[in-house]
Formats: structure tokens, C-alpha cells, sequence
């Protein structure tokens, strides 16, 4: 019965549509608040997982209805061109070096972000970058350019694919990367990478904000998302995603740390 | 993942690539017999839908995308992230694919057909349907092809369909998922599936070509 009630829906039925991060869907956050979000209102939302360069490019052509994105930067463009409006701050956690254990560029004993990066650099270790534009590679570009280096060379390998698939390939290669933590727990974690710089460090803040899509035909829908995100419930599914323990984010109610409106 | 969700995607790409197979043997047929009525259609005919077997499947995603996209010229149909997009890509690669194999299996038979035809007092243009059911065998390879083209496709998957689960979420783009989040088994077990289900159609399409 339920797989009937699936293959009806292969038809072109008109659901919300959000196009977010790939951290926030192969954590499987989105699959719990969106099925919460379901059993409440009803309404199927659709998910397409892609970088935040791209979730705002679908944005600016009205192919999505919402977004769920961590790139500031990007945001504040896009909201002060109209593309998405009503920016909703709903989650947080950091970015953390994952590398190998044996961690030839001895990234455990620097004392910031920065001086790891250097290591990284000095000592030409493998270093795997998204190079994608997500919200990821532009938090690494952002660390790159305050320690006034240019990561070039052999050793900086620019992968053009997701988080997942970037820690595999680092944990191939024996290199470090720049992972969130939710993406690193379930999915670097089993492949032998390990976390080597975990410092907390207002640097490596990693901030998911819920954009709207002004003039976009499921507005009304994804209205209905950002108040059921911005519910009590939403925030304690935040909450309570953990692994082996550890919670993957933590929930900002709304209060951005990194202010997305000028 | 569980068994429930693995046949919704494995019935899923069964139902797109058999779709887009279908209608892209709709207009890849008749052109490949025409091509081959006439000769083969000219060097210049034969270099440019040879040419379209290369065609790249991200490169058809990408045009379907702006297309298809609310801001392109067919949005107003709303097919953006529908199996309907994935099914008009894929008929797209899968075009030349049929073509091309009904082109090269006809074209030598054609001087036989047209001479049976006539020797049986029939017209110029009882030759076309008799071709094509004296190439039988051609098109059960020229569909095996389209099939597999478009069901082993990926790019263009991506690109149109968004990789939705419950929605657009097929074999191809499953297997790209679990791979990304490090579930490589189960990227492997999906690969099988895909490979019993191509072995699958073209034991269909062979006895089909035999009865």
C-alpha cells in the first residue's frame, strides 16, 4: 500500500520545493524535520541536494520555493538582490580539520585554525578543497585568505563534489579537509579520518539559514515551513540528532550569529 | 536502505528509461529505415547522427535544465524536477543510439526487401513496413541499446530530475548518493539491482526478437 502511494506520486504533482546543502541532507536532519513537517501540515516538500552556490543559483531562477543554505557571505547578496527574502536562522554547529592519523603536518598542536592551515601549507601535506562554491569552500577560502597564503600546487587537490564524497577522497589520499562536523560524524568517521583540529574557534561558526523565494509558485508552502522552523518541536529535532552521542547541531532559534541582513 | 524504497527506485528507473527508450524509438525507428531506404542517408547524414552517439549526457541535462527551468522557455509546464524531464533527456540520448543501430542493421538488407516487395507486386511504399519487420533483430538491439543508454545515465538525471527521493530518485543517482555518503555497499548492492534489471529487459527484448 505504502509503495502504491509512493509510485502515485511520481506523477508531476506540484510540491514545495527546497533546495539545500548536502550537510544538512546526508546528516539526515532534513529527513526528520521534513517528515515532522509532513505528518503536521501535510505538504511534501521536495529536496535537492546541492551546494549553497547552487541552491541560490536554482533560487535566483525560481526553480526552488526555499533554501536552506550556510554560506553568509552569499546570503547577504542574495538578499539584498531580492532572490530570497526572510532569512530564518535555524541551526549550528562548526567546521573542524579532519585528516589522518598520522598527521604528518602535526595540525593537534597548533594553537588556531590559522597556524593549521599553515602547517598544512609548509609542509605541502594533501589538502582535498570542495572547490564548488558550497558554503564549505567558501568558509576554507575565507581561512586561506586570513592566513595571506595561496593554496596552490600538488598538494591542494580541489575535489568539485560534495561533503561525503570529499571525505572519502581525503581519506584516500591520506589529506585533511575542511568538513562540518555533522557531515564528518556520519560519514568520515567510518573511513578512518580523524577530527585534528576541533578548537572552538568563533572562525569555524558554521550557520544554516531557511531563505524564501519572493514570486516563487510554492511561497505559501514554504511560509508554512519557516513557522513549523521556527516551532519549539522543530528546534528540539535540532537538538536531538546525535551520533554515537555527539549532537550535530544546535538549534539558534532564530538568533543569527552571523548577521545576514545589512 | 531499506527493501521497500530499493523497488520504488529500481521500479522508478525501470519506468524512466523504459519511457524514454519508447518514445525515443518513436522518431528513431522510422528516421533509421528512411536513412537506410536512401542509402544510408549520405556520408554527411551518417557522420552527424554517428556524431550523436557522443552526445554527453550532462551537456542534453543542461539544455533540458534551461529549458525546462521557470525562468527558460517551457517553464510555464512545470517539468523541472520531474521523471517527465528525465524521460525527455534520456529519449534524447537515446535517439541516436536506436537510430543508428536501426540504420546499420537495415541498410544492408534494403536492395533484398525492395526486390521481394516488387517480385510480389508490391509498391515503393509497401517497402518501408517491410523492412522493418524483417529487422526484427535489429530492433531488439537497437533497443537494448537505447535501453541501456538511458538507464545506465546519470548526468543528465542530475541535472533534470534533481535526484528527489520519493520523486526523481533513480538507480543512477541513488547509487551517486550512497557513494557520496560513504555507503559504499550499499552504492554496490544498487549497482547490482541496476545491472539484473538491464539483464532483465534485454532477456524481454530477445525473446521477443525470436517469437
Amino acid at each position: 500500500m505504502r509503495l502504491l502511494a509512493l509510485l502515485v506520486l511520481l506523477g508531476p504533482v506540484l510540491a514545495l520545493r527546497l533546495a539545500t546543502t548536502t550537510s544538512v541532507y546526508d546528516s539526515g536532519l532534513l529527513d526528520r524535520l521534513l517528515e515532522a513537517f509532513f505528518r503536521e501540515t501535510g505538504v511534501r516538500v521536495q529536496v535537492l541536494a546541492v551546494g549553497t552556490g547552487q541552491a541560490l543559483r536554482l533560487a535566483e531562477r525560481k526553480d526552488v520555493d526555499a533554501v536552506l543554505v550556510h554560506a553568509p557571505s552569499l546570503e547577504r547578496e542574495a538578499l539584498a538582490q531580492g532572490t530570497t527574502a526572510e532569512p530564518y536562522c535555524l541551526a549550528q554547529n562548526a567546521f573542524l580539520l579532519a585528516g589522518p592519523e598520522a598527521d604528518p603536518a602535526r595540525v593537534r598542536e597548533a594553537e588556531s585554525v590559522l597556524e593549521a592551515l599553515r602547517r598544512i601549507a609548509a609542509q605541502k601535506a594533501p589538502f582535498v578543497s570542495r572547490g564548488d562554491r558550497s558554503g564549505t569552500h567558501l568558509k576554507e577560502l575565507e581561512l586561506w585568505e586570513k592566513t595571506g597564503l595561496k593554496p596552490q600546487g600538488p598538494w591542494y587537490l580541489e575535489s568539485g563534489a560534495g561533503m561525503g564524497q570529499t571525505l572519502v577522497l581525503a581519506a584516500e589520499k591520506g589529506a585533511y579537509t575542511l568538513t562540518d562536523l555533522a557531515t564528518f560524524l556520519t560519514v568520515g568517521k567510518k573511513r578512518g579520518l580523524k577530527a585534528l583540529y576541533t578548537r572552538e574557534d568563533p572562525l569555524l561558526l558554521n550557520q544554516y539559514a531557511f531563505h524564501l523565494v519572493p514570486g516563487s509558485p510554492g511561497e505559501g508552502e514554504a511560509r508554512r515551513l519557516r513557522a513549523f522552523l521556527a516551532s519549539e518541536e522543530a528546534a528540539r529535532i535540532v537538538a536531538g540528532l546525535r551520533v554515537e552521542g555527539t549532537p550535530l547541531f544546535t538549534p539558534l532559534r532564530g538568533r543569527c550569529v552571523f548577521p545576514l541582513r545589512p | 536502505m531499506p527493501p521497500a524504497e530499493v523497488l520504488e527506485i529500481a521500479l522508478r528507473s525501470l519506468a524512466v528509461a523504459g519511457g524514454a527508450t519508447l518514445l525515443a524509438a518513436l522518431f528513431g525507428v522510422p528516421l533509421g529505415l528512411w536513412l537506410a531506404l536512401r542509402g544510408g542517408g549520405g556520408a554527411w547524414g551518417r557522420v552527424l547522427l554517428y556524431s550523436g552517439l557522443a552526445l554527453p549526457s550532462v551537456v542534453v541535462g543542461l539544455l533540458f535544465y534551461l529549458l525546462l527551468s521557470r525562468s527558460g522557455p517551457l517553464g510555464f509546464l512545470n517539468l523541472l524536477y520531474t521523471p517527465w524531464a528525465m524521460v525527455l533527456a534520456e529519449a534524447t540520448l537515446a535517439f541516436p543510439l536506436i537510430a543508428a543501430f536501426v540504420l546499420s542493421g537495415a541498410r544492408g538488407r534494403v536492395e533484398e526487401v525492395r526486390l521481394l516487395v516488387r517480385s510480389l507486386g508490391g509498391k515503393e511504399r509497401h517497402v518501408l513496413p517491410t523492412l522493418l519487420a524483417e529487422s526484427r533483430r535489429t530492433l531488439a538491439a537497437a533497443l537494448a541499446a537505447g535501453f541501456g543508454g538511458a538507464i545506465s545515465e546519470v548526468g543528465a538525471a542530475t541535472l533534470v530530475g534533481g535526484d528527489i527521493r520519493h520523486h526523481t530518485r533513480v538507480l543512477t543517482t541513488a547509487i551517486v548518493v550512497e557513494t557520496r555518503m560513504g555507503e559504499l555497499q550499499a552504492a554496490l548492492a544498487l549497482g547490482a539491482v541496476l545491472l539484473g534489471i538491464a539483464l532483465l529487459v534485454t532477456a524481454f527484448l530477445v525473446i521477443l526478437e525470436r517469437e
